[in-house]
């Protein structure tokens, strides 16, 4: 370790760093805008100059970046040196020369970067007495405002949006001072990131959209720590509440999972909380065919105890997306016999297939972290940048760096962003990509393949087989597939830290298959390879680990068989997982239908008896992401009565006997408790996060800052008289200002980035260990999966069968959108207005075959059911596949494994 | 007195063409280097010469192409660029060059090509050069007919082709650093270093960039040795030099002049002294990007070493006089306005801080400076120092000001004592 000496004071610090991350680790503040820790140094903004000095009898020293000098052993520099700290000043000053000044209307002020340094250097008197430029600002769609006026010229924006996040349409225009960050034209952010720039811009040029229609300073929000519930990846958010609504999601960091980032669809997602769709009062139909009437809470209890005491047969229907709190008290209340999991049986055993391989563990299950640093990735068969897309973020981060180690012999430092990327050009290393249509992390891939996806799970044998001999050759593999087999079994072997990539996300079992044998493969090759599988939802693993009976099918045979007949139905809407006509035979079989759910939908609407159930926002509960990693998500504000955790309305239902009485669980450290005593598998979810009694100084930690205004104002309509703070019997957290907070909080309870002088996200310095390192203290959440050991692995080796196509049948291919393909998210106006409609898409080929063009209107049948979709034409998608979007309001759930014939039907969509 | 680079220019001001330059002599020091000299005895030999960079830095051009990874390991394609973006105010020294001999330059690309092993060579040519652009173009196509240029030329297994790229005209492009990367089709940003342009420069790979001046020296070194090429100059530094002058002298020009010789020969004798009724009160000896200086260095010899003792730098050794019916304070917001504009608007000081220079200068210039004015100028030609900034724009941009403000500082103050411009009173 390098010793350099500041101040004349000697520090040891990391290998390989620059100054400004050295500095910043031990604590010391130097102000910065155009480097950030993800995105490496590119000396832009001159802010961090410090003075370095030769030896110690150098008395002058000259001024250097500190981003762009090593950290080497013997470097001497100040800090404090007048010349610099002069200079520091000098700079806040120019980019202060046109800045607008106008902190109170500004949506940053109060946690703006350029505030916090400005206060830092000093500078506080204008002394420019010329004109500022001014610029027009543009329309940037539903997610981001813009005021170019604020700008500091930091070139953060376009580095993040081109380089990390892919987008192209952003970009810088323009030059000397008058360079200009935004689109072409205006028009809505096309990259699904974008809403990261709120965050990486320093000050108030992108700032949240979605907050400015309710908006709040920083410091009046109630936050507490939350994981995002819009798909399995388990990102750490920061939800932010005032005045009982909730009104922005900001990032959360965590090393190993989301870093710095979060999906447009995690951020915006958020606005279901607040939504006029949601159920927010029991209620109840008396008849059969009466309209839902509200009812009191009492009443709806009494209600569904007495049709419990009637009828002891009950089935339930647990959820993907619900805790799994909730969801334990359901199977404990209808028996694990007659718990299901809230999808078709198709998918219930890809679901529980995938599960099943990440538990017997033919490779450990790797987290993002090791797939951004992976030496290769091979995707097999998922979109990940829609089904997952803080993972395809983490793909590209640090790609180039890869690249470069990979196929240069450099002495580049990896932090000199501008040197390596300039160094590797287009250069691609480390990504190969296998799929039936085309993403937008398909650029970023080395090699790329494209086929149907029987094919894609013969690909994936073949690399198999490729990588150990005993693993039988696919014959049925086509042999324009082989070299690219080859190739990709070539550089899997090379790789030390190979990481194998697949999903849920094409329904097909043969993928996922062939995914765990290509990790398999590795493992007994003496590689240590990662499995990253991808779920539908946040919660899917987490249910899937308390071993659901079947899917709806499954339930549906149970209530038709007469074995139950009544139906509890937790946080689904059971007709997005299943063809109308089976999700109305399931209701129908059920006598009784109890829905407990966020947000009236057609099952809801179905239902005899509707239970309001909290939405993340509103309770603590676990989830378990795709690896495996069980997270607890904190309660940020307490709903209005009487809306309440799930697993409460459940608790309250639940017949108690001699061993159990569920009176006695009053809190989810209670309901844990049993869990972790009951399912071996979730043995270990008490150590996701510090419990209820957990203090710290003998104080909880707060929610809200210590500048939290109006507390004694904000209910004065209905009392003048303050009233006490409620106390959280769920979480170590405080309804309040009282309390803990900055950066002695564990990782897994902090509830705001904040510390004296850092008002503003640039905060999460200090937290932790060194810049982009983890976060100090345990790190938040617990592993389930032990680390395997792969020699209890065996092979699937399952090649599927073949399935030859009739003319003018195509094998069916779910398309996924990041925005349109997640139920909760398409509650936010600008998610929805940013998702497709529905349509059907062929490749060139398939449609020149079937004498269609784009916006054709043609026939598609699946196993009977004739729908009428326009034609999407995408030129590259595989040969013999027709694609579907799914989970679109507009589009009925289809049986995904399946083939479909596609008819002309002349007419032109309107 | 010799004068290689510019004794075979017509008189007509036509360029030479290929039957002319070989009857001149002309591609015979190609075919010496390629028949009898190992790639190293070129550089080795162009080091020994003394020839430092003339696009006014004046690093050793020998020591710049031994960076160049060389051997069998060394990455390709590698490429040789020449700097024709000659944008530096008051400089037209290298259009003298491109368009009296343009095969004079291809020779020395071809050359220096060898000795750094590069595979391609690229012209970054300044978009208003539109004659030479023809010029270049046709002698490109002449050489490419005769073997000169293009694979296996004069039968020695050694290839490059030539491309002329055209600017699309901003001054940064003349750093080197930024040439390359507008030349990858990117914004023209500078770089900074390490890595170097010779390690990692165009797409990537190795990359030597010259000035048209520096390259178009070498085929006479390789002709006639290090050692004549020493004695061409009067000092250390090897070599001629194009110098030339604008401003009110009787004989505007351009004129290859032994390296050493003195600002007053150069003025005197070659410029016929200054226009009459005009006084001489001083000069900016090398472009925009160079330091003042006055009557007193009159007898200072231009050569790299000695502009940089007397105060200031050689640059591109074409002068531009300041007399005494112009305003000081006028000619440098002239300077001023242009760099500002020309900023790429990368680094903060120089962004923003040349503007408000710009800003400043103007209201001093128009009546309404104010006395602390002063201070904020002086204070920003510290702030705007080297290692400041990200290249050399706004350094160099303090170069004029900083100087004006140290010998015409009376005349700043009149401007703000007044409250207008004294040379336009009356």
């Amino acid at each position: 370790m390098p010793t350099i000496y500041i101040e004349n004071k000697p520090y040891q610090v990391p290998d390989g760093q620059n100054l400004l991350q050295a500095c910043l680790s031990l604590g010391f503040d130097i102000p910065y805008f155009c480097w950030h820790p993800a995105m490496g140094s590119v000396g832009a903004c001159r802010q961090c100059a410090v003075k370095q000095f030769k030896d110690e009898n150098d008395k002058n020293g000259k001024i250097v970046m500190s981003c762009l000098t090593p950290a080497e052993d013997g470097t001497r520099i100040s800090i404090d040196d007048p010349e610099v700290r002069r200079f520091r000043a000098a700079v806040i000053e120019w980019l202060m020369l046109n800045h607008p000044h106008d902190c109170p209307v500004c949506d940053e002020g109060g946690e703006c970067h350029l505030q916090d340094m400005t206060v830092m250097t000093g500078h506080n008197y204008r002394r420019n007495r010329f004109p500022k430029r001014t610029h027009r600002n543009q329309d940037l769609g539903p997610f981001l405002n813009h005021e170019m006026n604020r700008c500091i010229q930091c070139y953060r924006c376009v580095r993040f949006y081109q380089n990390i996040a892919g987008g192209r349409d952003l970009n810088v225009f323009g030059c000397h001072h008058h360079v200009y960050f935004g689109r072409h034209r205006d028009g809505s952010l096309e990259n699904e990131f974008s809403g990261n720039l709120a965050e990486i811009c320093p000050t108030g040029v992108f700032t949240d959209k979605s907050l400015k229609r309710h908006y709040t300073r920083k410091w009046d929000l109630q936050t507490a720590p939350a994981v995002c519930v819009h798909c399995s990846l388990g990102c750490n958010t920061l939800p932010g509440e005032r005045y009982g609504s909730m009104r922005r999601i900001r990032n959360r960091f965590h090393a190993d999972i989301n870093n710095y980032f979060l999906c447009d669809r995690g951020r915006y997602g958020y606005e279901f909380v607040n939504s006029d769709k949601r159920i927010d009062t029991p209620r109840q139909r008396l008849k059969k065919d009466d309209p839902l009437r509200p009812v009191a809470k009492d009443t709806a209890l009494a209600a569904v105890r007495a049709l419990i005491r009637k009828d002891r047969h009950l089935v339930g229907i647990g959820s993907s997306r619900a805790s799994l709190e909730s969801n334990y008290m359901l199977q404990n209340l209808v028996g694990n016999d007659n718990f299901f999991a809230g999808v078709a049986d198709d998918d219930y055993r890809v679901m529980r297939l995938a599960a099943d391989i990440l538990a017997r563990g033919p490779a450990q299950p790797a987290s993002l972290r090791q797939a951004a640093e992976a030496d290769a990735v091979f995707i097999l068969g998922e979109n990940v940048v829609d089904t997952a897309p803080i993972l395809a973020l983490n793909l590209r981060l640090y790609q180039h760096i890869k690249t470069a180690r990979m196929s240069f012999e450099t002495s580049i430092p990896e932090w000199d962003d501008a040197g390596i990327r300039e160094l590797i050009q287009r250069q691609k290393e480390c990504l190969f990509i296998a799929g039936a249509y085309p993403t937008r992390l398909d650029e970023a891939a080395k090699i790329l393949c494209r086929t149907d996806p029987d094919n894609l799970a013969r690909l994936g044998g073949n690399i198999a087989a490729l990588i150990d001999d005993a693993f039988p050759l696919d014959p049925d593999l086509p042999d324009e597939l082989r070299d690219t087999a080859a190739v990709i079994a070539e550089a899997l072997k090379q790789a030390a830290h190979p990481v194998i990539v697949s999903g849920t996300g094409y329904h097909h079992t043969g993928i996922l298959k062939a995914a765990a044998d290509v990790a398999g493969a590795l493992q007994t090759a003496g590689r240590s390879p990662g499995l990253l599988l991808t779920f539908a939802e946040a919660n899917s693993h987490g249910l899937m680990c308390l071993d659901p009976a079947g899917g709806l099918d499954s339930a549906r045979e149970v209530l038709e068989n007469e074995m139950a007949d009544t139906l509890v139905i937790l946080e689904n809407d059971i007709f997005r997982s299943m063809p109308e006509d089976r999700a109305e035979a399931l209701l129908k079989a059920a006598r009784h239908v109890i829905c407990l759910d966020h947000l009236r939908h057609k099952t809801a609407e179905r239902a005899d008896i509707v239970l309001p159930a909290a939405t993340f926002a509103e309770a603590t509960g676990t989830m378990v992401n795709h690896e495996g990693r069980a997270q607890r998500s904190f309660q940020v504000f307490r709903p209005s009565d009487p809306i309440r955790a799930a697993w409460r309305w459940l608790r309250d239902v639940t017949p108690g006997d001699e061993h159990f009485n569920p009176g006695n669980l009053h809190t989810v450290d209670d309901v844990i408790d049993r869990i972790s005593r009951t399912v071996p598998r979730l043995e270990g979810i008490r150590q996701a996060a510090p419990d209820a009694i957990y203090r710290l100084d003998g104080r909880p930690v707060s929610r809200q800052s210590f500048r939290y205004s109006g507390r004694t104002a904000m209910h004065a309509d209905i009392s003048v008289h303050e009233p006490t703070p409620e106390k959280d019997r769920d979480a170590p957290l405080a309804f309040s200002m009282e309390g803990r907070e900055g950066p002695v909080v564990p990782p897994a309870l902090i509830s705001r980035f904040w510390a004296p002088g850092w008002n503003s996200v640039q905060s999460l310095n200090k937290f932790q260990t060194e810049p982009a390192g983890p976060l100090r203290g345990k790190t938040a959440g617990k592993h389930l999966i032990r680390p395997v050991n792969g020699s209890t692995f065996e092979y699937f080796a399952a090649s599927p069968p073949k399935r030859p196509l009739a003319e003018k049948e195509r094998y069916l291919v779910p398309i996924h959108h990041v925005f349109g393909s997640e139920e909760l998210s398409m509650h936010s106006p600008g998610i929805a207005d940013q998702s497709p409609r529905p349509y059907v898409a062929l490749g060139r080929r398939d449609a020149e075959l079937l004498d269609l063009v784009e916006g054709e209107m043609a026939a598609v049948e699946i196993n009977g059911t004739v729908r009428r979709l326009p034609v999407r034409v995408i030129p590259d998608m595989a040969a013999n596949t027709a694609g579907l979007p799914m989970g679109l309001p507009d589009m009925p759930a289809v049986a995904f494994a399946g083939v479909c014939r596609i008819d002309k039907t002349g007419e032109t969509h309107a | 007195m010799e004068q290689p680079l510019t004794h075979n220019f017509r008189s007509d001001g036509q360029p030479l063409d290929l039957a002319a330059y070989e009857q001149a002599g002309g591609y015979q020091a190609l075919r010496r280097a390629l028949e009898e000299m190992a790639p190293a005895d070129i550089t080795a030999m162009v080091g020994d010469s003394h020839l430092r960079g003339r696009g006014g830095a004046g690093f050793p051009t020998g020591k710049k192409w031994s960076f160049v990874p060389m051997g069998e390991d060394a990455p390709h394609p590698k490429y040789l660029v020449v700097n024709a973006d000659e944008m530096e105010p008051g400089t037209f020294k290298d259009r003298l060059l491109l368009e009296g001999n343009p095969h004079q330059l291809i020779e020395g690309m071809l050359i220096s090509a060898y000795a750094v092993q590069a595979d391609t060579a690229y012209i970054f040519l300044r978009r208003s050069y539109v004659k030479a652009r023809q010029y270049l173009e046709t002698a490109i196509a002449e050489a490419e007919a005769a073997n000169y240029v293009g694979s296996d030329i004069l039968g020695t297994g050694f290839n490059l082709n030539i491309h002329v790229h055209v600017s699309a005209g901003r001054y940064i492009c003349g750093e080197e650093t930024a040439l390359l990367t507008s030349f990858e089709g990117k914004r023209a940003l500078p770089r900074n270093k390490p890595p170097f342009p010779p390690v990692v420069g165009l797409f990537g790979k190795p990359t030597v960039t010259n000035n048209v001046e520096t390259i178009c020296n070498v085929p006479h070194i390789v002709a006639h040795g290090a050692n004549w090429f020493r004695e061409l100059s009067r000092t250390v530094n090897g070599g001629t030099k194009i110098f030339g002058i604008s401003g009110r002298v009787k004989q505007t020009g351009g004129w290859e002049l032994p390296m050493g010789v003195t600002i007053r020969e150069i003025l005197d004798d070659y410029a016929g002294g200054m226009a009459d009724g005009y006084r001489f009160r001083g000069v900016i000896p090398g472009g925009g990007s160079t330091e003042f200086l006055v009557e007193e260095h009159l007898d200072v010899q231009m050569d790299f070493d000695a502009t940089q003792q007397a105060g200031s730098r050689m640059g591109t050794g074409n002068m531009i006089i300041l007399d005494d019916r112009t305003c000081p304070v006028g000619m440098v917001l002239n300077l001023m306005r242009f760099f500002a504009r020309e900023s790429c608007g990368w680094c903060t000081p120089c962004r923003e801080g040349l503007p408000w220079i710009a800003a400043t200068l103007s209201a001093i210039e128009n009546g309404q400076g104010r006395t602390e004015d002063l201070d904020m100028l002086k204070r920003h030609t510290r702030l705007l120092g080297p290692g400041h900034t990200y290249c050399m724009l706004a350094p160099g941009a303090m170069e004029p000001l900083q100087s004006a403000l140290n010998y015409f500082e009376d005349d700043f103050k009149a401007h703000i004592r007044e409250k207008s411009c004294p040379w336009r009173q009356g």
